[in-house]
């Protein structure tokens, strides 16, 4: 049992001082979770803190690959709108 | 800053962001050692990180304390002017306490005469007054946006808060009433609060004159309401979802209706969080990472830095003492004549100072009209009467994004200054190209080339007579012809 930072990490330390079993660790291109010490913070909180604290959705998956923090979850922006702007944008 | 009282000015005169009158002389740097973030806004947007732009939240590296204090000394080294380090991010100072105050412990031992000052979000505030009043830290900025959740929970959608993300109304509770501690706590403990609020037409435009009054009475001494940044390309909540800025009118009005309470800030740049230089000349590409990674810095040349930041105190100080005294002493006849003579105009009965006040544009450079016209990236712009001249408003007459394959063509970017004169009826500059010159007065602003180099209120003023004694201003202002 444990989570992973995958490459949409933004590198922003919020989680590493929060981890309580220290798993987290800063690495390029971008900060990592040691699996073995993970423990998804059973035990020690309600919630896993580091994707509690993540401001990017989507940057941390459980072991079925699956986002903490789907797109939508944390700006509140409707998925659909998002690929709606950014298609006007690369169309400009 | 004529508003402030005294004991105040004098501890912020040497302050870019504080004083209007300082910012010409005096510089800052922001130095982003704080990453880390412990709430989310509408405005911002984590993932961006992009050399051409310029707003709050955006940076090209991130720095370790260390880095962070020998790019400071660099910095402190190569411009004198420089008299204050702050943290504002790009994330919140407070949710990396370790990261900031290493930062100013270390700064602190090699650079007393630097000033430090940290801008906030306000959630983690109180649990660090303490602290931040034993690193000698004499200024903080609080971000202040409502005192109303159900106005927050419209720009605020999350916090983390005692290990939990909290959204909504509750979030929005929770952060309201940390922002008012903390502040409650600094003004006890006697450090200068300045108060940042963001003014989103439709959210909270109305609301901020309450926050004006309410952070005023619990001693703020200064409140800087600034428009909102929101752009589809920036990828935040407010761009994404079509947001739109204030116009520079409605900007100015709120800021007036602010005033009634408090000392408002106009001269803001809204810097990113790894700004450097003077205010509006951001000097940031001279001091990378890896430029000041090369420097070396020996005691002596840190401590011959050190007599020529001093040096130059001393001398600003002069000038000012050298101002004032000509501000005191008798005009000469020929301006009593100019300035107080009633005007021929003016209907009888009405007083030798009557006229409209007129909104004037400056390009301006060290507090001089100092500026060509083309090459002004922003201009100051000025109420003015016959009184006096009143700085109101800056205006940026470059797209805050200008380059980059998602950031909009190059269009025509007269117009878009032009544009973004709005409601001026002259602009002073240094001097002016034959084109603009045609277009601006086309557009019903009259450029003024007749006063180079000389003091900015003063020449507004007497341009303000001139227009007076042409019969310009008994009508209203005219309204503005499309540029």
């Amino acid at each position: 049992m444990a989570l992973e930072i995958i490459e949409t990490c933004v590198n922003c330390w919020a989680c590493l001082p929060l981890c309580p079993s220290q798993a987290i660790y800063e690495a390029k291109p971008h900060f990592l979770i040691d699996a073995n010490k993970c423990t998804e913070c059973v035990g020690d909180y309600a919630d896993p803190q580091c994707a509690s604290i993540c401001p990017i959705e989507g940057a941390i998956v459980n072991e079925l690959n699956e986002p903490l923090n789907p797109p939508g979850s944390l700006t509140g922006i409707p998925p659909a709108r998002w690929a709606k702007v950014q298609r006007e944008i690369s169309a400009r | 800053m004529n508003a402030l009282p005294d004991d105040i000015r004098r501890r912020v005169e040497n302050h870019p962001c504080y004083s209007e009158e300082a910012h010409h002389h005096f510089a800052r740097m922001h130095a982003a050692v704080a990453p880390a973030c412990n709430i989310q806004c509408h405005y911002c947007n984590r993932k961006y990180d992009c050399a051409n732009e310029s707003r709050p939240g955006v940076v090209s590296e991130l720095l370790t304390p260390e880095q962070a204090v020998k790019k400071t000394l660099a910095v402190a080294a190569a411009i004198p002017q420089l008299s204050v380090l702050g943290i504002a991010g790009p994330g919140d100072p407070l949710a990396n306490p370790e990261r900031t105050f290493t930062t100013f412990r270390l700064l602190a031992e090699k650079a007393p005469d630097i000033k430090l000052c940290v801008s906030t979000n306000g959630l983690a505030l109180p649990e660090h007054v303490e602290e931040l009043a034993r690193h000698n830290i004499d200024h903080v900025t609080i971000t202040i946006n409502c005192i109303d959740p159900d106005v927050g929970e419209q720009i605020y959608p999350w916090i983390f808060w005692k290990h939990k993300r909290i959204r909504g109304r509750a979030a929005a509770e929770i952060l309201i009433e940390q922002q008012q501690k903390g502040l409650e706590m600094l003004v006890a403990k006697g450090i200068l609060v300045k108060i940042n609020s963001v003014m989103i037409p439709g959210v909270n435009d109305e609301h901020l004159k309450e926050v004006s009054k309410l952070v005023k009475a619990k001693g703020a001494f200064l409140h800087n309401v600034m428009p909102l940044i929101a752009e589809p390309e920036h990828g935040t909540f407010y761009g994404v979802m079509g947001q739109r800025s204030p116009t520079p009118a409605e900007l100015k009005a709120l800021q007036d209706a602010c005033e009634g309470d408090m000392a408002m800030m106009r001269h803001c740049r809204q810097c990113r969080a790894d700004a450097v230089g003077l205010l509006g000349e951001d000097r940031g590409a001279e001091f990378t990472l890896e430029k000041v990674e090369a420097m070396e810095l020996t005691d002596e040349f840190l401590a011959e830095a050190l007599v020529r930041r001093i040096a130059l105190r001393e001398k600003v100080a002069a000038e000012r003492e050298a101002k004032k005294a000509r501000a005191h002493a008798p005009q000469p006849l020929t301006s009593v004549i100019t300035f107080h003579r009633p005007s021929k105009s003016a209907p009888a009965g009405r007083p030798a100072s009557a006229g409209r006040p007129v909104l004037m544009a400056v390009a301006a450079k060290g507090g001089l009209i100092a500026e060509h016209f083309g090459h002004a990236r922003e201009f100051l712009v000025y109420e003015v009467t016959g009184e006096g001249a009143k700085l109101v408003g800056l205006r940026k007459t470059e797209l805050y994004c200008s380059g980059g394959d998602t950031c909009g063509e190059a269009v025509d970017v007269l117009g878009n200054t032009i544009q973004a004169l709005a409601g001026c009826e002259v602009v002073l500059c240094a001097k002016i190209g034959f084109e603009p010159w045609g277009r601006l007065e086309a557009a019903g602003i009259q450029p003024n080339g007749e006063h180079p180099m000389e003091e900015i209120e003063p020449a507004c003023v007497a341009v303000w007579h001139e227009m007076l004694k042409a019969g310009k201003l008994d009508a209203a202002a005219p309204e503005r012809k499309c540029a």
